[in-house]
């Protein structure tokens, strides 16, 4: 039953695996604004594939068009090897939850999750017996016969994912599937939603603005602006290896430094940046002409603050001054002072409790920021 | 200082109330004045009501054929105004959508006198060249109402649609429901009330309308404002008094019995409401 992907499956790499969906130069033009323009996108059977991106990117629209609700301006879409472009939204094997839920006001749960199964003619038995199993699975039995404005939001959101897998589609899209639930309860859902579609193996794709959902949730993410894809991959080549600075700012926070390539070894690469005066030693090789402009990006969390220098000073490593500290509980983020203007982000785990109340790093203090070879990316974009 | 403000509050609204009521309040006790002459009180009697019940055949005529023409009206009215919204909200940009909007609504702000005259204009047109209606009344009537009432309807469709999010519409569509089965699913049902709201609205506006009636009207047709204000021309009248009184009645307890009912399912929502919190 299960078809979840194996971590060491990963389709994606094969060549020969067939794309579940493919997305073919696909473009919309709403007048003069082009809302999408010309992507191409495959997604895998089994994938838990993210949109990801801040609001008019596109992302809504490409899922509406994944959907039927809007027709691509040119380009084709394909599901399960079937040409889909044209075909409206009620004849696709393709269900949507909505981001406001969309539920029927009218309807109770039951009637609103049996109504995908009344619409295409399925016998009254067993429509009975399919509600009484999807209610059973999103826990919502006892709620069978209240209306929508008779729930909570989380309980709504899952009458909304029960209604959308009734029919059990080829593809559930979901837009923004947990923006309307409280942090805690969005966290808890979080996982709930993996499960249940590791469950069911059905190909979920999902809309969301929230970079920290997104890498929770995917197997691959679609970093998505101005209508494009910026990049495709999993949450760690994302994270890990983003290909531009967009992508580096969009996942998670990186310090930006700007120089040029001094030394282009075989296996190795250094960059030297003006401000702050530093050499970056990277440890493996890139095809880059050597003199040219590039950007490095280091994560906040691969610096190491210290109040004593490290060894060898002049490489992966610059001197600052503490400008602010925020202490989370278990990390704490240090704001440092690179000449008068450049600051550093730091994020460091608090791993022993303070001594006497006082900080191991405190405000104004002189520290030394280093950092492994391998941690810094070069980004010529 | 607050205590002068609500004396002075206390005293603007008794104002208002005297304002609104005491002209209604002057019509009933008129209506059991034993005199003829209505200015004189003559001491109480209910002879003008039982004058109105069994003496007066005409009003009765008249009464029913309001009543008769403000039910067509309302039907069609609110068919055809809830068409009309969902035009204007639902298709999109079609070609001339903004005139179209600009004309449904034109009936709203026209003056009465000049509708009635071109719809009579109209009817006599049609009556010399196919022989269409042969006589006014009943029929021409509703019609006329219906032009004018739809418009209203359309209004209030309008704008419970667009208070409506789409999302729900697609939804239907989503889980497989064809354009026309989201309609009768998931459109219509949560437009009931609106279309209520409208029904009742041309119902009133057609039992009230005097001036567009008169225009459209034939000789064999009196509706009961054309025959109150036919009656009233000829001097004041104590029976009519004691119609009025009884239109009021049945209109107060009409708002009151809406009020009522309306009352109640809000109570009922926030006990369910309520209830769900708990759980």
């Amino acid at each position: 039953m299960s078809q979840q992907i194996d971590y060491n499956d990963r389709p994606w790499l094969d060549p020969d695996a067939e794309p579940f969906i493919k997305v073919q130069s696909v473009s919309k033009h709403f007048g003069d604004f082009t809302a999408v323009d010309s992507v191409d996108l495959e997604i895998y059977k089994g994938e838990l594939f993210c949109l990801l991106g801040g609001s008019g990117c596109g992302k809504t629209t490409l899922l509406r068009m994944l959907a039927g609700f809007e027709t691509p301006s040119s380009g084709s879409i394909l599901i399960d090897g079937i040409n889909m472009t044209d075909v409206p939204p009620y004849e696709r094997p393709v269900n949507m939850m909505f981001q406001s839920y969309a539920l029927f006001p009218h309807m109770t749960v039951e009637n609103n999750v049996a109504y995908g199964l009344k619409r295409d003619g399925v016998a009254k038995m067993e429509i009975a017996q399919r509600v009484e199993e999807m209610l059973a699975m999103v826990e919502l039995t006892q709620f069978r016969k209240r209306k929508p404005h008779q729930l909570s939001g989380g309980q709504r959101q899952r009458v909304a994912l029960a209604r959308a897998l009734i029919k059990q589609p080829k593809m559930l899209l979901l837009d923004e599937p947990l923006a309307a639930l409280d942090k805690r309860l969005r966290e808890q859902t979080q996982y709930e939603l993996m499960n249940l579609q590791e469950k069911l193996g059905v190909t979920f794709v999902v809309v969301t603005h929230d970079q920290e959902e997104a890498m929770t949730l995917s197997t691959r993410i679609a970093v998505m602006d101005v209508g494009r894809f910026q990049q495709i991959g999993t949450p760690t080549e994302i994270y890990e290896f983003p290909n531009s600075r967009l992508v580096a700012n969009f996942i998670g926070n990186a310090n930006m430094f700007e120089g040029r390539v001094s030394e282009n070894g075989t296996d190795h690469v250094v960059v030297e940046s003006k401000d702050p005066a530093c050499n970056f030693y990277i440890d493996h090789g890139m095809s880059i002409q050597e003199g040219s402009k590039v950007w490095v990006a280091v994560r906040p969390e691969k610096i190491k603050i210290s109040k004593q220098p490290p060894g060898e000073t002049s490489t992966n490593s610059i001197k600052g001054m503490v400008g602010d500290i925020g202490y989370l509980g278990g990390t704490s983020t240090y704001r440092v002072l690179i000449g008068d203007q450049r600051i550093v982000e730091i994020t460091s785990p608090n791993l022993n409790r303070p001594k006497d109340g006082n900080p191991p790093i405190d405000w104004d203090e002189e520290v030394y920021l280093s950092w492994e070879p391998s941690s810094p990316v070069v980004l010529t974009k | 200082m607050n205590a002068r403000l609500s004396t002075f509050l206390i005293t603007s609204v008794c104002f208002v109330i005297a304002f609104l009521y005491v002209p209604i309040f002057m019509l009933i006790a008129y209506s059991f004045n034993y005199s003829k002459l209505v200015p004189v009180w003559g001491g109480f009697s209910v002879r003008w009501y039982e004058k109105l019940f069994f003496d007066s055949p005409e009003i009765w005529e008249a009464v029913v054929l309001s009543l008769k023409i403000a039910t067509v009206n309302a039907c069609f009215a609110t068919i055809l105004g809830t068409l009309a919204g969902l035009a204007l909200v639902r298709f999109g940009h079609f070609r001339g959508r903004t005139l179209f909007t600009g004309m449904i609504s034109a009936p709203l702000v026209m003056p009465e006198v000049i509708t009635g005259l071109s719809l009579l204009l109209l009817f006599i047109w049609l009556q010399n060249s196919v022989g269409w209606p042969n006589e006014r009344g009943f029929t021409t009537i509703t019609i006329a109402h219906i032009t004018f009432s739809m418009a209203y309807v359309a209004v209030i469709i309008q704008s419970r649609l667009a208070g409506m999010a789409q999302d729900l519409e697609e939804a239907a569509q989503d889980l497989g429901a064809k354009p026309l089965r989201v309609l009768i699913d998931i459109t219509l049902p949560l437009l009931a009330p609106g279309m209520l709201a409208g029904w009742l609205l041309s119902f009133t506006l057609s039992l009230d309308d005097l001036v567009i009636a008169s225009f459209v009207t034939g000789p064999g047709a009196t509706t009961l404002p054309i025959l109150i204000y036919s009656r009233v021309r000829l001097g004041l009248r104590p029976d009519i008094n004691a119609l009025a009184t009884i239109i009021i009645l049945v209109v107060a307890i009409g708002v009151l019995l809406a009020a009522w009912i309306m009352f109640r399912q809000q109570k009922q929502r926030e006990l369910e409401l309520n209830m769900s919190e708990e759980t």
